[in-house]
């Protein structure tokens, strides 16, 4: 629906950050994605996040891989710059940018897929090099645009529309970024804005690699019993999809998770899936614990939320490469060539 | 037997075991006849390998300036037993071999027609030197001392290079002084010096240099102003960035702060690399790579997201032998065709072509105007004969005059004054269309993407939209042509056919023309420099009979690029081929030329 164009006109009683600016002016062009997609209320998230941080948009700087996740950067803050590149390497070229322009607000929008199969030695190596970026994966478990082969987060006994449960590991970002020495480790669910936001809005304040992992339900192909990532659709909906090209119309799915002990979201479908949050005297920065504590939490099929992990004191990409606090783009040719002079010279000692 | 003697004419092949120290010793003797003024090549033919496996060097000193390989060899210095017979095969006629006397030599080996030198290098460094490993070492510059004075180098300019070389560090002068007069003493009381072809004294090197074609290149990318560079590392482009990394030390560091104007990275592969590069190309900064095949094999991917999206991107692509990992220390021509159509669906890049380090430089240089002018992938094609090996080439020099071209990019104050701005349209008199870069304006704002879109760059499957994007894209590659350097075309009295080459085959084909010359065979040359081909490539191949299109690797790549985008017959076009890895010579190129008009007779 991309010729869908969407009202710009602000009601007057809109809240207005620091700059003056409304939601609406970070609002992106229609989501084109299934109705009721995880992905739409992580946009929405986004949308508020950046809103409530009162980041410039034109300041503001989308940065995109290929997949339904990646596709969300053109539903938020139009008037910003957008780069929606190739399969798996936005880190690459996100780290690129940033190297270039370290003025600008960097976010990253990728998926499971994205960022944990095709991409993964660039996530990988994004975390080593840490540059100032939130970088949010939209975490279905599955492959949407190429409607639903499993992802390599799909969980052991995910069942596809066709073919046999998956009995591999799943790579799980969250140990995966703790491991490789992730400064910023976090984890929410689409539905829960409450937690979410502020996540992402201390995720964009963060001074290196902020990394989100956002349990995000795939409408329409991860439909099955025993996924984490999905709920069930009633039996209607299900006889919809696999016998066509059709996608139901679904409600967003809307879940508060209350900030103690374990919640059980109950899906519309009738599908639960179990979050906890942190427990009391949790210390994000003890990486040796959030790793534990994960672990041990999912062991028992429970999928934590929160900020896991936060470290402020690791270089972030420009503090490890001694670039100064100048951006690199705006620093003039004429500080940039040594002179003819230098040349003859250097040419000196080639004789 | 009376032997002619013979100033400044003649070729020196060392053989040495890797990993021993031969190189200082080679790279000393070479800049020793540099620095006396004599136009001189120097080849390194080394293996894959760290050390114990063998290795050449070949010096060839010529008064005239000829600057490619030479394959008769007047001198061989053997130093390594395991390639004794096949060392002591390939001298000429009437040459010599210097061999280390210290063990006999097998007399299997001996030649009737070649005059056997021996020195007993490793014993007089055993008796002189105490440390094993100095003794290993120090048995090179020996060679090097005893090369000196059969071949009449000046001592007193390989002295001060040891000077220069090790400055401070007396024991290492002093020893490698003892050393070099080791061999040097030893020679002029036991063998015949000079022999009859030697070295004296000349004045052609006084504007010239002695580099290698990817110090230069980095240079050329300094001084173009490029702040961010990613790569991984690959022989035999890894010494770009070496180069880069040490000059942007020197030049682009503040010293109060000790913060640099540049970045560079590591990347984890070439896919990143050259991801990186385009986000910060789109980003707004100078930004490049260097790599060989196998990296631009990675890159495909992402120069066609470059080349749809329209975002600068300088390749550095220093070829070695393909397919797959091949021979990555031998040189060849094989990227030709992969850098001119790299990626998937309809895509074509600008490439440009060195044949020398002063190209390399200079081309390098203007990679960066050609990508901004553009808005797409440029690669400079080099190979590693250019890349790795120090030539004889006229100084670089800086004109101070020189800006940037960054191309079409709209302002803040474009901006401000426009109603709405749009990515891809409209464009300039090249079909290149205006870029706004992130961070100036908010009606800058623009969406990237590789997916379809059409000329507002807005998302689209509608197909007459995406086409007016690709034709565009098309007329945009062929206004490249008046732009990326010209050909080089020289004509001789009463030619009947043209030769056409590019890159690295230049020294050896000028040489070759001469030497067919002298036979009573006059030819025209076209040096091609660019791609895409402007209308002198064309006119040349069209006035001639037929032409000859000498290129280094199996499959005719530059011929099929000729066939592909020039409207010349293929049957005008016969191809000469040399893809065994070694750089060219002008032997190969007389034979191939003489063999192919005797045999259409």
């Amino acid at each position: 629906m991309p010729s869908i164009v969407k009202p710009t006109a602000a009601h007057p009683s809109l809240v207005r950050n620091k700059l003056g600016l409304t939601i609406r002016d970070y609002e992106g062009s229609m989501s084109t994605l299934c109705a009721g997609c995880g992905h739409d209320s992580i946009t929405a998230a986004i949308i508020r996040a950046f809103h409530e941080s009162s980041t410039p948009p034109e300041m503001i700087a989308k940065m995109s891989g290929i997949g339904c996740s990646s596709k969300t950067p053109t539903y938020f803050v139009n008037g910003a710059h957008g780069f929606n590149s190739a399969h798996g390497r936005m880190p690459a070229i996100a780290t690129g940018a940033i190297a270039a322009n370290r003025s600008l607000t960097f976010i990253g929008v990728s998926g499971d897929g994205d960022s944990l199969s095709i991409g993964l030695g660039h996530l990988a190596h994004a975390i080593r090099r840490n540059p100032k970026m939130l970088y949010v994966i939209e975490n279905n478990g599955v492959y949407g645009l190429t409607k639903g082969q499993f992802s390599a987060s799909a969980d052991i006994g995910s069942k596809p529309k066709k073919g046999d449960p998956n009995r591999m590991q799943p790579i799980d970002p969250m140990l995966l970024a703790l491991t490789l020495g992730a400064t910023f480790v976090a984890r929410s669910f689409s539905g829960d804005k409450e937690q979410l936001v502020p996540i992402l809005k201390a995720g964009l304040a963060h001074n290196g690699l902020a990394i989100v992992d956002v349990i995000s339900p795939c409408v329409t192909f991860n439909d099955h019993e025993g996924s984490t990532k999905s709920y069930i659709s009633s039996r209607k909906n299900i006889t919809r999809v696999t016998e066509m090209d059709f996608v139901p119309p679904e409600q967003e799915i809307i879940a508060q998770i209350s900030p103690q002990g374990k919640t059980a979201v109950t899906m519309h479908d009738g599908s639960v899936v179990y979050f906890t949050s942190l427990p009391e005297g949790y210390d994000p920065s003890n990486r040796l614990a959030a790793y534990s504590y994960l672990s041990e939490q999912q062991g028992k099929g429970e999928i934590p939320t929160g900020l896991f992990y936060v470290s402020t004191d690791q270089p972030e990409l420009h503090e490890l490469n001694a670039t100064p606090d100048e951006a690199l783009v705006n620093v003039p040719y004429s500080k940039l060539s040594p002179g003819a002079a230098a040349l003859d010279k250097l040419m000196e000692g080639f004789r | 037997m009376h032997q002619t003697i013979r100033v400044n004419d003649f070729a020196v092949k060392l053989a040495n075991v890797n990993g021993t120290g031969s190189a200082s010793a080679n790279g000393l003797l070479m800049t020793a006849i540099f620095r006396m003024g004599i136009p001189v090549c120097g080849k390194n033919l080394f293996p894959s390998n760290i050390q114990g496996l063998p290795t050449w060097y070949e010096i060839r000193v010529s008064g005239d300036g000829y600057q490619a390989r030479a394959l008769d060899y007047d001198l061989m210095v053997a130093m390594n037993s395991q390639t004794y017979a096949r060392d002591i095969k390939e001298v000429r006629a009437g040459g010599y071999v210097l061999y280390d006397s210290s063990w006999p030599l097998d007399k299997s080996l001996s030649r009737n027609d070649v005059t056997f030198l021996g020195a007993p290098l490793a014993q007089m460094c055993n008796d002189a030197f105490g440390n094993p490993r100095e003794r290993i070492l120090m048995k090179n510059i020996a060679y090097a001392g005893t090369l000196c004075a059969l071949l009449s180098i000046d001592m007193a300019v390989v002295d001060a290079l040891l000077l220069e070389k090790y400055g401070m560090k007396q024991a290492m002068v002093d020893s490698n002084r003892k050393a070099l007069m080791l061999g040097y003493e030893y020679a002029k009381e036991h063998l015949p010096c000079p022999l009859p072809f030697r070295l004296a004294t000349m004045d052609a090197n006084s504007d010239k240099v002695l580099i290698d074609g990817n110090t230069a290149t980095a240079l050329g990318c300094l001084y173009a102003g490029a702040t961010f560079a990613a790569w991984y590392p690959i022989t035999p482009a890894t010494s770009v960035m070496d180069a880069f990394t040490k000059f942007s030390a020197k030049y682009r560091k503040d010293k109060e702060t000790g913060r640099s104007n540049v970045c560079i990275l590591q990347a984890e592969d070439e896919l990143a690399a050259i991801g990186m590069v385009i986000g910060a190309s789109w980003a707004g900064a100078r930004s490049f790579t260097s790599t060989a095949g196998p990296g631009i094999s990675l890159m495909n991917e992402l120069l066609g997201l470059a080349y749809y999206a329209e975002i600068p991107a300088v390749v550095i692509d220093v070829q070695r032998v393909g397919p797959s990992t091949g021979m990555p220390t031998r040189t060849q021509q094989g990227d030709v065709l992969e850098c001119a159509y790299a990626s998937h669906g309809d895509t074509k890049h600008i490439l440009l072509f060195p044949s020398n380090p002063n190209e390399c430089f200079h081309f390098a240089a203007k990679s960066f105007d050609l990508a901004e002018k553009f808005q797409t992938p440029v690669m400079m094609v080099s190979d590693l004969d250019i890349g790795m090996n120090d030539w004889v080439t006229p100084r670089l020099k800086w004109d101070d005059s020189y800006q940037p071209d960054r191309g079409p990019v709209v302002t803040k104050e474009d901006l401000e004054g426009m109603a709405k701005y749009f990515r891809y349209s409209p464009q300039d008199e090249n079909n290149v269309p205006a870029r706004s870069l992130p961070g100036v304006h908010p009606k800058g704002a623009f969406f990237t993407r590789g997916s379809g879109h059409n000329k507002l760059g807005v998302y689209t499957e509608i197909p007459d939209e995406y086409q007016e994007v690709v034709d565009r894209l098309l007329l945009k590659h062929k206004s490249a042509a008046k732009f990326v350097p010209e050909p080089v075309i020289e004509r001789r009295e009463g030619a009947k056919f043209g030769i056409v080459s590019i890159g690295g085959c230049d020294s050896a084909v000028r040489e070759g023309l001469d030497r067919l010359a002298d036979r009573g065979i006059a030819a025209d040359y076209m040096r091609v420099r660019g791609f895409p081909f402007d209308e002198p490539v064309e006119r040349f191949l069209l006035e001639h009979d037929f032409c000859f299109i000498i290129e280094q690797n199996r499959d005719a790549q530059f011929k099929a690029l000729l066939t592909l985008e020039t409207p010349v017959p293929k049957e005008k076009m016969v191809s000469l081929l040399f893809y065994g890895g070694f750089p060219l010579s002008a032997k190969n190129v007389v034979d191939g030329v003489v063999t192919h008009l005797e045999g259409s007779k």
